[in-house]
């Protein structure tokens, strides 16, 4: 149970960093509100909410006609406090400027102007900010002073006149619509690389044993197809572990992508998982992958993996690495016991070819913990062990 | 082979003049046979009102390095374009790729369906077809064209356009030059995108390390909590480019001549796909007279920053002899060079590459921290009030602590409430005008520098009070290689372009919040950055540099209808999303 619980939190931990702040936004928008705002794209509904006054409240418009950078500090939000009239315009800064307020709305200059040629989406736009906005005379605000800024308000109604897109009357909507698909697709390109993290013989006190741990993904930005391969065996021995695994990867921040999908062991034995982790870049700049297993035999194990680059130079780098390794229960056709199973941790020191292209000299210790080491020394083996490591790092 | 373009006046008329003929025959002779020829480099002149432009593929070696490469007209750069205000042209380009392809117009006053934006302005040029473009002239100065289609301009795909005013020529010169300052790559233009979206900093070979870099621990510690690089400069560098000018890599010896006592003015083109350059002349002072093609008040520097997509006219009168003209690319990682020389083979001593500059506090945004952040306050700007609004609500952030930085290093609420979480990296906690900043690298030099705030307009812009104050954001995540306006890329916005009234006069801040400079372009408009010159004199830019974690202002007056493309000119952050559509409705026809 230890480890279920050590291993739960790591996981939650995780993400909980990944995610930075991202869910800060929110308190621009107060949540009642946004149902409102919800309904607002209506025409009855949004001439209404340019009665309603309810002072200093943030009234938040239709979310889907949202986009003009307009309100960029506070969004589409667009808080229109009504009752600022006394307002400093001489002490404002640009901040404040989107808090300005609107003079008595003038229902007689709302216009529901409608053109062929805009999409539905702009006209309401287009309304919203005609009647949140009524015509204001801008030179006579004051604006000859320099430090009065101009309201931040949307762009004007004739802003949405005429054609949606401007080529189309030139070109033909067939051959924009064309081109127009190519710049739709255009940052969203997929890429995909194989990276072999390492590639290494440990030479120890035992037989001198080899490892390798590689991945590889292809996908955009946010969502990309994640494969990952471990193994270790001694040379002339053959095999002793082998895993290959499938994770569909999606960004949940900046710096950290949620990982989900399936594991299989070849060896010790053939034995499938389900996987959950996050892999990315923590503060400081630490290469982080967590994942949590739970095999077809119910079994519920962990594993975290940290490395950090130490440049030396720009082409000699240092490594240190650490992996912990969890189970929540005992695994005695494995010799895991429960608890914190075991830890490595090692130093490499790379030297970059090529970026793409470097081998590396190190040294590894692991050792197994608690029950599991009292399995390994039942069966007559070190539970832990010192090795020399030569290795290739290398991607593609 | 000198390169150098003895454009004196009379030459210049013949020498175009031929060469237009040339142009006009049926089948130019590298437009025959096997497109795989070596394009050449350097460029020749085309003048006239109907001039054909040919984008075929070819090979391309400098430098030591050899790559695929796509050329107009067979050289890198393309032609020289040379246009007269007041002309109509005609430009017929056909396109020999097995892909689309455009020109673009950078810096022109063009009918929208000319500006050659595909998808934006016109459907693009199918492989095998001739699109022509026509052009009414209406402004002078020095400008250049590129390709705005893939990466292709990446490949060589762009050249010099240099127009001449109606009126007799206000400056007096002898001689001029046009130097186009630019990069080749043996890579893949899409080899270099897959490379920095897999690992950010894979070009760069000037990054900190345990024995380089004189950062104390403590803030080395500060920045690897923010999981950012203090010498990131520019995503791809001389580890993969080869700098040059008109073409030529330094080691080909590029020279200009002229005679003692000559006045030179010297035409300068930041063409390259990702770097800025520190352009310099040793010993010669540097009499800045246009900025983006447009005058300003004589201003005399000793270097300037250019960044990508700028240009700068300048005058200088070069003593007797050997002079070295030095691009030095703006993270120190390789330059362009070449010779102004009154004696032919004759060489100056070229200087070496200066120590790689690192990022500050300031260039995160958080505000003036002390050291070189310091520099960046430019006080006469703040002076003028409205040209740099002190965020003084956000001030208090300048003072927190290490706990509460991470939260303060990227507060989403200051975005719109679309912007994706993803997508952003950090959000500049105190983004301050740092237009009175020289650039990177600039801010500690001991001579002359030129910085925004000295550029005044040479003659008055009509004053104009703005109706309207935009804001946007330019974010980023350096880790994942996107970039974006507002938080959303470019797929995510292309229904919700950025929307200004026709003749609408609007205040534009644009706020960086990446630690990278990003050279933002406009299509179709001069704007008015709003740098602490009067208002009658700001100067008009069509590219404007926006310093890390800083925010610049200027003044739009939206007086050209249609849909336009703006965006950062670093290639690779507009190709990874850093790109919007403005359109300027209605069109006055329609008005009525």
């Amino acid at each position: 149970m230890r480890g279920l619980l050590f291993a739960t939190a790591a996981l939650i931990a995780a993400p909980a960093a990944a995610q930075d702040h991202s869910a800060h936004r929110v308190h621009s928008q107060p949540a009642a509100e946004q149902d409102d705002a919800a309904q607002a794209g209506q025409e009855d509904e949004s001439a209404h909410r340019g009665h309603s006054s309810l002072p200093q409240s943030a009234e938040v418009e239709d979310a889907p006609a949202h986009g003009e950078s307009a309100e960029s500090a506070t969004g589409h939000g667009d808080p229109h406090s009504t009752n600022d009239d006394a307002m400093d315009h001489g002490s404002m800064d640009h901040g404040s400027m989107d808090r300005a307020d609107h003079p008595a709305m003038d229902h007689d200059s709302m216009e529901h102007s409608s053109s062929e040629h805009a999409d539905h989406r702009a006209m309401d736009r287009a309304e919203h900010e005609h009647m949140d906005h009524p015509p204001i005379d801008h030179r006579a605000t004051g604006y000859g002073a320099p430090a009065a800024a101009p309201s931040a308000s949307g762009p004007p109604p004739r802003a949405f006149e005429g054609p949606r897109h401007a080529a189309d009357t030139i070109f033909g909507t067939a051959a924009m619509t064309r081109s127009r698909a190519g710049n739709a697709v255009m940052d969203r390109m997929s890429f995909g690389t194989l990276m072999l993290d390492r590639l290494e013989a440990r030479v120890g006190e035992g037989a001198d044993r080899y490892l390798w741990d590689a991945q590889g993904w292809y996908g955009g930005d946010e969502d990309k197809l994640w494969l990952k391969s471990e193994g270790e065996g001694a040379f002339g021995g053959g095999l002793e572990s082998a895993e290959v695994q499938a994770l569909l990867s999606h960004a949940i921040g900046p710096f950290f992508d949620l990982q989900a999908g399936a594991r299989y062991d070849l060896e010790p034995d053939g034995r499938a998982h389900a996987v959950l982790g996050v892999q990315g870049l923590a503060p400081y700049l630490f290469e982080v992958d967590a994942a949590a297993f739970l095999s077809d035999e119910g079994d519920f194990t962990g594993r975290i993996e940290a490395e950090y680059d130490q440049r030396i130079t720009q082409r000699l780098i240092l490594q240190p690495r650490a992996e912990l390794s969890l189970a929540a229960q005992d695994i005695p056709e494995r010799c895991i016991g429960v608890g914190l199973s075991s830890v490595e941790a090692g130093l490499r020191l790379r030297y970059e070819i090529a970026r793409e292209f470097a081998p590396y000299l190190g040294v590894g210790y692991e050792a197994r913990l608690g029950d599991t080491a009292d399995h390994a020394r039942a069966v007559g083996e070190d539970p832990d062990s010192l090795s020399l490591l030569l290795g290739l790092r290398a991607w593609f | 082979m000198p390169d150098s373009l003895p454009l004196s006046r009379r030459h210049l008329i013949t020498g175009s003049a031929a060469l237009a003929a040339a142009a006009a025959l049926p089948m130019p002779a590298w437009a025959r046979g096997a497109d795989m020829h070596a394009a050449r480099k350097g460029f020749g002149t085309l003048a006239g009102e109907d001039i054909r432009l040919h984008i075929g593929r070819s090979a391309f070696e400098i430098g030591g390095r050899a790559g695929h490469a796509v050329a107009v007209n067979g050289t890198i750069p393309g032609p020289l374009l040379r246009l007269r205000e007041g002309q109509r042209v005609r430009l017929h380009v056909t396109n020999a790729l097995d892909e689309d392809s455009s020109v673009h117009w950078h810096g022109l006053l063009v009918p929208f369906q000319s500006d050659g934006v595909p998808g934006v302005s016109f459907p693009g040029i199918r492989p095998g077809e001739t699109f022509t473009y026509e052009l009414p002239i209406r402004q002078a100065g020095t400008y250049w064209w590129h390709s705005h289609s893939g990466l292709q301009e990446q490949m060589g795909h762009y050249g010099p356009l240099i127009i001449d005013p109606a009126q007799p020529e206000e400056r007096v010169y002898d001689r001029e030059f046009v130097l186009l300052l630019s990069e080749f790559t043996p890579l893949h233009p899409h080899e270099i995108m897959r490379k920095l979206k897999i690992s950010e900093g894979y070009f760069n070979y000037n990054r900190q390390t345990a024995t380089t870099g004189d950062m104390p621990l403590a803030e080395r510690i500060a920045w690897g909590r923010m999981r950012m690089d203090p010498r990131d400069i520019s995503d791809v560098t001389g580890s993969a480019y080869t700098f040059l000018v008109n073409g030529h890599a330094p080691e080909d010896g590029l020279e200009f001549l002229f005679q003692p006592g000559e006045r030179v003015r010297l035409r300068i083109i930041n063409g390259s796909a990702m770097p800025f350059f520190n352009f310099r002349i040793p010993g010669v002072p540097l009499t800045v007279i246009q900025a983006d093609g447009q005058d300003v008040r004589d201003l005399e520097v000793d270097e300037l920053q250019i960044g990508t997509a700028e240009t700068y006219d300048l005058l200088v009168r070069p003593g007797a002899g050997a002079h070295t003209i030095v691009a030095e690319a703006v993270d120190r990682s390789g330059m362009g060079v070449a010779t102004l020389t009154s004696a032919a083979g004759q060489r100056a001593a070229v200087p070496p590459l200066r120590e790689p500059v690192t990022l500050t506090m300031a260039d995160m945004g958080m505000g003036p921290m002390d050291g070189a952040g310091g520099g960046a306050m430019n006080h006469d700007a703040h002076g003028a009030g409205h040209a740099a609004p002190m965020d003084h609500a956000s001030m208090g952030h300048a003072s927190m602590d290490h706990g509460s930085m991470d939260h303060a290093m990227r507060d989403m609420a200051k975005l719109p409430p679309d912007a994706n979480g993803v997508a952003v990296d950090m959000v500049a906690p105190m983004p301050l005008d740092r237009t009175g900043f020289p650039g990177l690298g600039l801010d500690t030099v001991s001579h002359r520098v030129l910085r925004y705030t000295d550029l005044v307009a040479r003659r008055p812009n009509a004053v104009r009070a703005p109706e309207r104050h935009l804001e946007i954001h330019l974010t980023g995540n350096m880790e994942r290689y996107m970039w974006s306006f507002d938080g959303q890329k470019f797929s995510a916005v292309t229904d919700d372009p950025i929307r200004f009234g026709h003749d609408e006069r609007v205040r534009v801040t644009l706020v960086n919040d990446t630690m990278m400079a990003h050279p933002i372009h406009l299509h179709g408009h001069f704007f008015e950055l709003v740098n602490g010159a009067d208002e009658a004199h700001q100067p008009l830019k069509h590219t404007l540099i926006v310093q890390p974690g800083s925010k610049a202002t200027f003044d739009l007056t939206a007086n050209e209808p249609g849909d336009w493309a703006f965006h950062c000119h670093l290639l690779y952050h507009m190709h990874a999303g850093m790109m919007q559509v403005v359109t300027v409705r209605p069109f006055p026809e329609e008005d009525a």
